[in-house]
């Protein structure tokens, strides 16, 4: 049967050169609109429309290359992407499930793609419409009562969020001062130190217990009057739920403290429980996550953050109303707002999709998908904690939820293969590699989540793949340590590129170096 | 009926087949640990399932609830660009191996994407003549933001950080928010009312040991040609202080490219090179620095460097680097928090500037000073229009202002009502401008809609603005 049997996948490999190797001088890639001749000999000479002191003397080393060949050019480069339209994509903590087809075709439509940000509301109301129902929906799948759509991916969520926490100790608790610390758990995810950082906060750490858990007495000796808030996620980053989130809430509630859900893992829950029912003050949500909207390589997302009534007035501005009659607005008269942290309303095009998605799965659907992502989790964590040299730590006979993280510790031990080892070796396996190294309460970390998308066959395929590893790493260990072979290319040297010597950001910058060295001989 | 749906490949009877080869019955057990008292037990209130059909009706009404003027009707940018994008950039942008792909982490399955961003950084740094460019930022506000707070981290102990009194306000609001918790303020440098030049004596005035960085916009977010560039770097620099630079890339066949006036860094709104409005979002943050390690290893966001196999025969290839600066690795020490950017607003820029190439950029550039010149002489013939209202030299960009008593709102008002979409209303931001907009003019827009706005404005204004 095709997709069972362990053979290699060779991804496609071009020898494309970079775009500034395929300069031809005096090819043109498109012809751009210039001024018409009339408007030019009105107004002209440049001369006399810019400073000469501002003029640029000569025009910028860019490639001219035809259109065509531009066309090939990132047509090949496309074929040597990975994405989740190639295979399956079990990266952990990214949730990267099937981005429909549907959903790009609506945030293309002009009535949207072509809408300027600043055009009067009266010819956006459809667009006001959108943002103000997915508001309505974020609040009402995280159990929050208001939204902002303006973060542009998590990590902005984040310190928007933590922004609100700050501004509540300013204008509520009256105790900014005293409260300058943020907890967070050491399994987090290092955006959440970083974020609160940037928001100013010191980081207290907190230990995780043996099942993996917030260790509640460690937490309940740092809580206190320096305590601004309490980050985690829930399902934790060892994808299990942390049982104790009613004790965890009451101990940082009782310290004055604000609760902060990071929703990466928010697939594992929908319509199940809610992180306002479990006592959170604030969420983000990625979009790009959870939502089904297409990570693009590294972005654009989306970050909305949900908070409770009490921390409303903070949000960022502008934030959507609906009026009496009906009609949609920007309303940018709160006060005590954190003020604006991103220019505009947020990534739009990114909500479009968003708002798609959700209505295609409508209530029941979103609860289906959250069991069928657990289901697969579960069913991965069973199978592959079975094969020789991997692990399932912490809090074993506890279920997994949208993801398990397992530990090649043991394979390691008994064969010297890493975990970075096993991830490229599944890419010849036309499988793309779990998170490794993370969350950093895990030696050897293998993160895995399948997400709903994938169907049984495809899960039977990765755990497949995975027995076949180890039983490689037991007999050929070198096989293992050397993938991978099947991909666009062998394995490439990081420390060579952040070495000073030989770091290379931009093809100007290697232009120089190839000079200099041709100099030298 | 049982439910299913085409994003949930998952039947029933493997339902069943999976949760008994883990050992449990029901799809609730695996939901176990989770408190009875917190468990939602009734169905989430927001809408049942829908057919795909369903979806694209319901989105094309609300879309259809929309008049997207952003096609040459709108004169308006103050902060995004209305550019004609070629059909090429997003049919190679659309490709779903760029679309649904994650940040590359495995650079040997990820050739493609990193490749492109490194294009993406390298065809930027030639028209910014800056040596690094990062693989982006959220947006040009937050590249601001972010900017200000590598300053402080460049230059220790400097809190103050000083920009034009004529900067984009949108910027400024969330530079103030970015610049708060880190106990930075920020400060307008006064500007000449007639030409809107910063004034240098009130800059040298604020400069002293305490001031990270100065701002300098160019063109400036009301249109005019910031002439005293060298000036200003000159005296930022003599003070200790790193020198900003916030630019139009578009403006950059013409205009000299901030890395010849100095600029340590730079700033740019990118979402101009390809990629639609899209109701203001993604954009796409241009941020870049001179090639020093003081400024490199202190940059926010990822990098992507050019390296070869680690083993013999080398091949060259591409992957992320110099992540000990980033979250993942140094978590609160990090330069930054951002961890997802707008990759793929970087691929559709490296896409545009691939088939911009240097004559294109000049094409755009020139066509943008001659059309806007033309736009702002066509409306200063007007009794009671004043073009540009502020500065002599514009380019995109320029303000307009009205006498003898017509106000913005009865302009904007009429050019709605003839299909039109005037600038952005400036009295709330610059008062003693007075009935003031912000008008934006691009290549897109060609002579005929220009002499209609023109002549629209002429009629509403001969009218006395009814
Ligand atoms: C647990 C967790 N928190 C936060 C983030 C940050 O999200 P983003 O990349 O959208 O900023 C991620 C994603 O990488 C994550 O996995």
């Amino acid at each position: 049967m095709v997709g069972h049997t362990l053979d290699h996948v060779r991804q496609a490999k071009w020898d494309e050169p970079l775009i500034f190797e395929l300069h031809r001088p005096g090819i043109v890639g498109h012809l751009f609109p210039g001024a018409e001749a009339s408007i030019v000999s009105e107004v002209g000479p440049l001369d006399s429309l810019i400073p000469p002191e501002m003029r640029r003397s000569s025009p910028p080393a860019l490639p001219e290359v035809s259109e065509p060949r531009i066309v090939r050019h990132f047509t090949r480069l496309s074929q040597m992407n990975f994405s989740v339209t190639s295979g399956t994509y079990p990266l952990g903590s990214c949730t990267m499930k099937y981005n429909p087809a549907v959903d790009e075709f609506c945030a293309a439509l002009p009535g949207f793609a072509m809408l300027h940000p600043l055009q009067d509301p009266a010819t956006t109301q459809g667009a006001l419409e959108l943002m103000w129902e997915l508001e309505q929906w974020l609040a009402e799948i995280t159990g929050m009562d208001a939204v902002t759509l303006q973060p542009a991916a998590g990590a902005h969520g984040e310190w928007t969020g933590v922004m609100m926490v700050r501004a509540y100790h300013e204008h509520v608790t009256g105790e900014s001062g005293q409260r300058d610390e943020i907890l967070i758990p050491d399994s987090a995810h290092g955006t959440n130190p970083a974020s609160a950082a940037m928001a100013g906060y010191k980081v207290v750490v907190i230990p995780s217990s043996e099942e993996g858990l917030v260790d509640l007495d460690a937490l309940k000796s740092v809580a206190g009057p320096h305590t601004a808030g309490l980050m985690l996620t829930n399902p934790n980053t060892i994808g299990v739920f942390e049982k104790d989130i009613k004790e965890v809430a009451g101990v940082v509630h009782d310290a004055g403290g604000l609760l902060y859900y990071d929703g990466a893992n928010l697939n594992a829950i929908m319509g199940v429980v809610r992180p306002g029912d479990m006592g959170f003050d604030l969420v983000h949500i990625n979009l790009h996550k959870t939502m089904s909207t297409p990570h693009g390589g590294g972005g654009p997302g989306a970050g909305p953050v949900g908070v409770k009534e009490g921390l409303a007035e903070f949000l960022p501005v502008p934030r959507v109303t609906r009026r009496d009659d009906g009609t949609f607005d920007l309303d940018y008269d709160h006060p005590k707002s954190i003020g604006k942290v991103k220019s505009f309303y947020g990534n739009f095009g990114v909500l479009v999709r968003a708002y798609a998605y959700i209505y295609a799965l409508g209530g029941p659907g979103l609860k289906r998908t959250s069991e069928l992502a657990v289901l697969n989790a579960n069913y991965v964590a069973h199978h592959v904690s079975r094969i020789p040299g991997l692990s399932l730590p912490f809090s074993k006979d506890v279920p997994r939820m949208h993801e398990c993280v397992i530990s090649a510790s043991g394979l390691k031990e008994e064969t010297g293969v890493t975990a970075m080892d096993i991830a490229k070796r599944l890419l010849d396996f036309g499988v793309h590699a779990p998170t490794v190294y993370f969350p950093l309460i895990v030696d050897e970390a293998l993160m895995i989540e399948p997400t709903e998308s994938e169907t049984r066959e495809e899960l039977d395929y990765l755990i497949g793949v995975l027995q076949e590893i180890s039983r490689e790493a037991h007999e050929q260990p070198d096989v293992v340590r050397g993938a991978p072979y099947y991909a666009a290319i062998r394995r490439l040297d990081e420390y060579r590129a952040a070495h000073p010597k030989t770091l290379t950001l931009s093809w100007r910058a290697y232009r120089r170096q190839q000079e200099r060295a041709e100099g030298q001989d | 009926m049982e439910f299913r749906h085409p994003y949930l490949p998952l039947t029933r009877a493997d339902e069943q087949e999976m949760l008994e080869a883990i050992g449990l019955q029901h799809i609730d057990d695996l939901f176990s640990n989770i408190p009875h008292e917190f468990r939602l037990n009734r169905d989430l209130d927001i809408c049942p399932p829908h057919t795909e059909h369903e979806v694209s009706k319901r989105v094309q009404e609300l879309a259809s609830k929309n008049v997207p003027m952003a096609d040459g009707r709108a004169f308006i940018g103050a902060g995004v660009g209305i550019h004609y994008i070629p059909a090429v950039v997003t049919s190679l942008a659309n490709r779903s191996e760029f679309v649904t792909a994650y940040t590359s982490y495995q650079p040997e399955v990820s050739q493609g994407m990193l490749q492109t961003l490194f294009e993406y950084q390298s065809l930027l740094a030639e028209i910014l003549a800056i040596d690094v460019v990062n693989s982006s930022l959220y947006d040009m506000a937050t590249a601001v933001g972010e900017a200000a707070r590598m300053c402080a981290r460049v230059v220790r102990r400097r809190s103050r950080f000083l920009v034009p009194g004529t900067m984009n306000p949108e910027h400024r609001a969330v530079l103030e928010t970015y610049c708060r918790p880190a106990g930075m303020t920020v400060e307008a440098i006064e500007y000449d009312r007639k030409t809107g030049l910063m004034s240098i004596s009130d800059l040298e005035g604020r400069l002293g040991e305490d001031v990270a960085g100065v701002y300098v916009e160019n063109p400036s977010y009301l249109g005019f040609i910031e002439s005293q560039v060298d000036e200003i770097s000159r005296l930022a620099h003599e003070a200790g202080a790193l020198l900003v630079a916030g630019v139009d890339i578009l403006s950059l066949g013409l205009l000299r490219p901030p890395g010849e006036y100095g600029a340590d860094i730079v700033v740019a709104e990118g979402q101009g090179l390809g990629s639609p409005p899209s109701f203001g979002g993604p954009l796409l943050g241009v941020f870049g620095c001179r090639m020093e390690r003081r400024l490199v290893y202190q940059l926010p966001g990822r990098l992507v460097g050019m390296t070869r196999t680690v083993k013999e025969p080398y091949e060259r290839g591409f992957v992320l680097t110099l992540s000990p600066r980033e979250q993942h690795i140094r978590r609160e020490k990090a330069t930054s928090n951002i961890c997802s950017n707008q990759a793929l607003s970087a691929v559709t820029a490296a896409i545009y500037l691939s088939l911009l190439g240097p004559s294109g950029l000049q094409t755009v550039s020139e066509a943008i000073a001659y059309k806007s010149a033309y736009a702002a002489r066509r409306l200063d013939s007007l009794a009671g229009v004043r073009a540009p209202a502020i500065g002599n030299a514009i380019w995109k960009e320029f303000v307009v202002t009205f006498t003898d008593g017509i106000t913005v709102e009865s302009v904007h008002q009429g050019l709605l009502e003839r299909g039109l979409h005037g600038g952005k209303a400036l009295h709330e931001e610059f008062p003693w401008l007075g009935e003031s907009m912000l008008l934006s003019v691009t290549e897109v827009h060609s002579k005929e809609q220009i002499d209609r706005m023109a002549a629209a404005v002429g009629e509403i204004v001969g009218a006395g603005g009814d």
